[in-house]
């Protein structure tokens, strides 16, 4: 496995998009940094960045990596080795690079600039949210044959998530605004990754308070230990479910 | 060693393999033919398990391929269209897949014959058709397989290149390894084959000897003889009908 991880890292590292994308990320990091003094409202403004584009270029980059290296995977199933080994090999080594490369484009300016517990909350977050929307891309990729189709259903995943279940949450809590919908809304958030961070970060930056009683709601559940650990749970069962199910359909997919 | 029962395969309408039964044991040399679309390269496919069949088994050595993958050490693969990882040289393709193999017996005879070292630093995506073939013959002999499936083997090379590995595949044959070719220069399959499997529309029509073949027809060359054999059967064919 580890062979093949290196063979396929290598690949990547050639492309060089990797690096550009590290290198977007660092400049604009030490941009924020350089505009405001205050490390908390920079966190502030990185947490648009971690919640729109990273899941964004994370979701694209998986899907096309996927399809350009649809030759080498035609060539290793031809090959001694497992299907599953060659399936989870592609995630592991797109999954790394684009974590390293947030990591090293938005944790570096951090540490030298010192955001403090909140910022290593942040990195967290989009890391977890990387690997959510690696998982989706390679579920985007695997459930059609055509690069195009994937990419638009990739798009899609990005706008549900970012936009268009927002769009409807809001909606929900409107119509029904004459209800107790605290545990509603609680639940109905577990079911989109990129809301779930926004609020474990919110609730960090300890502006909680400006959402009134159901910011206070919120607090009281997530803020516990047991919601802390619920939450990731529920991040890291995004990370999980779309990927055992795309590995599922890639076991039978023919070639 | 290798048997194939009861395997269907459908994409969608299309049924690529109906019901095919087929035994194929160690030391002979089986000519899989039949016209475009036949099922030839699915049926192919579905021994290395590239294509998971609809319904049906295929065993290797008595044991069951679908979810092993252990079995494909022991078969070298020559595809139709030889389809590469664009970026990568000669070389470090070679490099590659020596190095996920990992097996001991190597056997570089093509690699030489077809003069690939001259060319080790040319990328994938600057090479002609035939280059590729010559690629893909070379990586499909390279770990002394006993079994060797070849898709269309002469397809596209220069009349010397094709004497080269014919004569390579006659080596191997003699060495008693099971060979499945797929062609459509008749000629060639003669010379090369032992034994005759005729696909028309995903079923199997005629598995046996290529001498009884003949014997059958009365023929003495295997174009003419598996000409005979279609007309015959379609003859049959539209008297049940």
């Amino acid at each position: 496995m580890t062979r093949i991880v290196k063979y396929i890292f290598y690949d990547i590292l050639r492309t060089r998009f990797i690096l550009l994308y590290t290198a977007f990320l660092l400049v604009s990091t030490i941009a924020l940094f350089q505009l405001d003094s205050d490390p908390g409202k920079v966190v502030m403004s990185l947490l648009n960045i971690v919640l729109m584009v990273a899941p964004l270029i994370s979701i694209v980059f998986a899907t096309i990596h996927f399809y350009n290296s649809y030759e080498f995977i035609e060539l290793m199933l031809a090959q001694p080795v497992n299907r599953s080994v060659i399936f989870l090999s592609e995630y592991m080594a797109v999954a790394v690079s684009l974590c390293l490369a947030f990591i090293a484009g938005v944790g570096i300016p951090m540490l030298f600039y010192g955001a403090g517990s909140t910022g290593f909350t942040l990195l967290f977050c989009g890391v977890v949210l990387t690997l959510v929307f690696t998982s989706l891309a390679f579920l985007a990729s695997v459930l059609t044959r055509d690069k195009a189709k994937a990419i638009g259903i990739a798009l899609l995943f990005w706008f549900y998530f970012s936009l268009i279940y927002d769009g409807l949450l809001l909606w929900v809590v409107y119509t029904f605004s004459d209800y107790p919908l605290e545990k509603v809304t609680i639940s109905l958030i577990a079911l989109n990754p990129v809301d779930l961070a926004r609020i474990i970060m919110l609730l960090r930056l300890d502006i909680s308070a400006l959402m009134g009683y159901t910011g206070a709601f919120y607090k009281d559940f997530l803020g516990s230990n047991a919601g802390a650990i619920a939450s990731v749970g529920i991040l890291l069962v995004w990370v999980i479910a779309p990927l055992a199910w795309a590995r599922q359909i890639f076991s039978k997919k023919d070639l | 060693m290798i048997s194939i029962k009861q395997v269907n395969k459908t994409f969608g309408k299309l049924h690529a393999l109906n019901h095919v039964n087929l035994e194929l044991t160690s030391g002979k040399s089986y000519a899989l033919i039949g016209p475009n679309g036949s099922g030839k390269t699915t049926l192919m496919k579905s021994v290395l398990g590239l294509v998971v069949p609809t319904s049906g088994e295929i065993y290797f050595d008595g044991k069951l391929i679908a979810r092993d993958w252990r079995y494909r050490d022991k078969i070298g693969y020559m595809p139709q269209i030889g389809r590469y990882p664009e970026n990568m040289t000669i070389g470090q393709l070679i490099d590659m897949i020596k190095n996920i193999r990992q097996q001991d017996t190597l056997d570089e005879e093509l690699i030489d014959a077809f003069k690939l070292y001259k060319m080790f630093d040319k990328r994938m995506h600057a090479l002609s058709g035939g280059t590729r073939q010559k690629v893909s013959a070379a990586l499909a002999f390279l770990f002394n397989t006993p079994v060797l499936i070849l898709d269309e083997p002469t397809a596209g090379l220069d009349p010397v290149s094709v004497e080269l590995l014919k004569e390579k595949i006659q080596d191997e044959k003699r060495r008693g390894k099971l060979l499945i070719i797929t062609s459509h220069i008749l000629s060639d399959l003669d010379e090369l084959t032992t034994d005759v499997a005729y696909i028309y529309e995903g079923k199997l029509h005629y598995n046996n000897s290529i001498e009884a073949l003949k014997a059958e027809t009365g023929e003495k060359r295997l174009g003419k003889a598996i000409a005979t054999m279609i007309t015959q059967k379609q003859l049959i064919d539209s008297i049940n009908a």
